[in-house]
């Protein structure tokens, strides 16, 4: 210690205790992935399944069947003819610039994604809304999960699981499912006490209060969560398609590698045009489910 | 007063982090102040003890920061105490299992808030079924109680609409109507009329008492306002940092006050409004039995009075003056020498007897529904009371 080079470089860990450090951690992983490998996978094979049927019910029904049924879903949610004819519009074009197929499995995956994340992420949001203690520690969870560049968690998902749509799946959810969380979670804690106080009083019994009341009140900022994990999970299908989820990524990936301009600007264009459809129909929707909120004061 | 439906004996509330720690403080009697700084810990509420009868209307009075709202929500253990009992019909609430705590809330009392505490989501009918609807009742006994319910506080008609499209004063009429939906026996209401403006409050007051008159519930009121509490109570209790300063009946409350903090609120109370002329009369000085002009004289002579009460076994019959009395030409008084002079009542409010009072040179006679003479009430004896002398003793 008698030179001072520690003042002027940073005293770091010994190389080779390093190398060994992420020796230890890759071996015992691939242990790991190699152990429980196909457990794993076996247990998401149901998923599979489904997100397979799904995605074959879509691309296998004629083009003109799935334009109106998906037409009908969103005039029942939104009552809205300008959207509808929105939809039929962007729909028709699409398949015309021959993006059918792809459009059909990023719409099946996106749609999967954003129920698992809706199934998992209100019941988290409740409970952290319920429990300071849940709140500490998720909250860094998911900060980490909406900071952490994808690519990362990425590499252990696929070395887990291999290349395909699960790990995409996974891949999106953990990327998507944040906003829901936060806003659920946001969303009862913002709920006026003095209602729930009132729920308290007349004997309402916690579930009583959860379903009767917190979660309907809850409602706008859920919607906006959901509405921002569509978003996100839409943004992701791109970084996906790198592990081998077919759909719209997949050509823009093509065109990055080889320089082919308009493919990617068209098939972005029709990424575009399912967040639009996504954002205004769900949207709309929670709107026309909050009538309440129109006598403009809310006690 | 009633037998006791409800008995709170020594409660305190200590709000911190280990209030069992610092109860021994809090027992030694050292102030709110201290604690908070030692401790860090606030009391919220001190050695209270209150009996509180069937069918009465308790009004709990302080200003913000008594712990008034604290109280009340022991009642129903929306907030638990530190130390203490809270017996309802001789149940201790405290030992509650949690499902009997739930059944409780929904049978025995129900509450009304000051910003109302209404589901915004949720129309005026369904809030007012909501005590019923966690009940589990079905949906049409509960719409139509609902309705009646509506209909008695006034809002016939307005069922379908959502909270948010009334006014603060039908918002909390739907707040009223909710809570006697249920049927409990108790009602708790918490500063229920603070936040409506005066017009509307006085109305509310009127229809509370209205409804009072035929549902004989047991009404626990709270409210900062004291001519409210003089209102509407029967019996008002005081609080003042957390502790008890003074308990009875309005009357007591506004004549005799318990220490200087009473004093400070009761001098700026509308007392004509507040006091009935039962408690300012005084025993008439003067009262003829006889009906011989002579006798009746030397009786207002003997009691050195100007006018006296002409009164036979029937009850009061009418005012006499001395100058009437000496120029009569007859033996027996009649109805001709009666004075123009009409009675009060005993119930009567102050302010409604003012002009009587002044228009009138003699006292004023008291008579009940029975025809009874009961007391007189002089200007002297408004004066006394409106001029602000806060100790005078009642007759």
């Amino acid at each position: 210690m008698a030179d001072a080079s520690w003042l002027r470089e940073f005293p770091e860990m010994d190389r080779m205790d390093l190398l060994e450090i992420r020796k230890t951690l890759d071996t015992a992983y691939r242990e790991f992935s190699r152990s429980y490998g196909d457990a794993i996978e076996s247990f998401f094979d149901p998923l599979l399944d489904f997100l397979i049927w799904f995605e074959q019910l879509l691309i296998n029904s004629p083009w003109w069947a799935v334009i109106l049924v998906v037409t009908a879903l969103v005039y029942s949610a939104t009552r809205s003819w300008k959207l509808s004819a929105g939809v039929v519009i962007s729909f028709l074009l699409i398949g015309y610039f021959g993006m059918w197929e792809d459009t059909m499995s990023t719409l099946s995956i996106i749609t999967v994604c954003t129920l698992m994340s809706i199934v998992l992420g209100i019941p988290i949001g409740i409970l952290m809304a319920r429990s300071d203690r849940v709140q500490t520690v998720v909250t860094p969870v998911l900060d980490i999960m909406q900071t952490m560049p994808a690519f990362v968690y990425l590499i252990p998902v696929v070395m887990l699981l291999g290349i395909g749509k699960i790990p995409g799946l996974i891949a999106v959810v953990i990327y998507a499912i944040p906003p829901v969380i936060r806003l659920t979670n946001l969303g009862i804690r913002l709920v006026d006490p003095e209602v729930m106080e009132a729920a308290t009083a007349y004997g309402a019994s916690p579930m009583q209060r959860l379903f009767g009341v917190q979660l309907p009140l809850a409602m706008p900022t859920i919607m906006a969560g959901i509405n921002q994990t569509i978003m996100m999970a839409l943004a992701m299908v791109v970084i996906a398609s790198m592990i081998g989820v077919k759909g719209l990524g997949q050509p823009v990936l093509k065109s990055i590698t080889n320089q082919y301009f308009t493919l990617g600007l068209f098939n972005g264009l029709a990424i575009v045009a399912l967040a639009i459809i996504f954002d205004r129909v769900s949207q709309a929707y929670a709107r026309r489910t909050q009538r309440h909120m129109k006598g403009g004061r809310n006690g | 007063m009633a037998e006791a439906l409800i008995r709170v004996e020594g409660l305190y509330k200590v709000f911190g982090k280990d209030p069992a720690s610092v109860m021994p403080l809090v027992r030694e009697g050292r102030s709110k102040d201290d604690i908070l700084a030692e401790t860090g810990h606030t009391v919220g509420l001190k050695n209270i003890n209150l009996k509180i009868g069937k069918g009465e209307i308790y009004v709990i009075m302080g200003l913000s920061g008594s712990g008034k709202s604290t109280l009340i929500r022991h009642f129903n253990r929306l907030i638990d105490p530190t130390e203490g009992r809270i017996l309802i019909e001789g149940v201790d609430v405290m030992k509650l299992s949690p499902k009997e705590l739930i059944a409780f809330r929904r049978y025995k009392m129900s509450m009304v808030f000051q910003r109302f505490g209404l589901m915004p989501h949720r129309t005026v009918l369904e809030n007012v079924g909501y005590g019923l609807a966690i009940q589990g009742s079905d949906r049409n006994s509960r719409n139509d109680k609902a309705k009646h319910w509506l209909e008695a506080v006034g809002l016939a008609g307005y069922g379908e609409q959502y909270p948010s499209q009334l006014s603060g004063g039908q918002q909390q009429r739907v707040g009223l109507a909710r809570a006697l939906c249920t049927n409990a026996e108790i009602l708790l209401m918490d500063e229920a009329f603070s936040a409506l403006d005066p017009l509307i409050r006085s109305e509310m007051q009127d229809q509370l008492l209205e409804l009072q008159q035929k549902l004989h519930k047991t009404i626990i009121f709270i409210t900062h306002d004291l001519d409210e509490a003089l209102r509407l109570g029967d019996r008002i209790a005081i609080l003042k940092d957390g502790a008890l300063v003074q308990e009875g009946a309005p009357v007591d409350i506004l004549l005799h006050p318990a220490d200087d903090y009473v004093a400070a609120f009761v001098r700026d109370v509308n007392r004509a409004r507040a006091l009935t002329v039962e408690t300012v009369m005084t025993p008439a000085a003067c009262c003829i039995n006889s009906d011989s002009v002579r006798d009746a004289l030397a009786t207002l002579e003997s009691a050195g009075r100007d006018y006296g009460f002409y009164v036979t076994q029937a009850g009061y019959q009418g005012t006499l003056s001395r100058r009437r009395l000496e120029s009569a030409s007859g033996e027996h008084i009649d109805s001709q020498l009666l004075e123009a002079v009409s009675p009060v009542s005993p119930d009567a409010l102050i302010e409604t007897v003012i002009p009587d009072t002044l228009e009138t040179p003699g006292p004023l006679p008291v008579v009940d529904k029975d025809g009874q003479l009961q007391g007189e009430l002089s200007r002297a004896n408004l004066v006394e009371v409106l001029g602000g002398g806060s100790d005078r003793n009642a007759a």
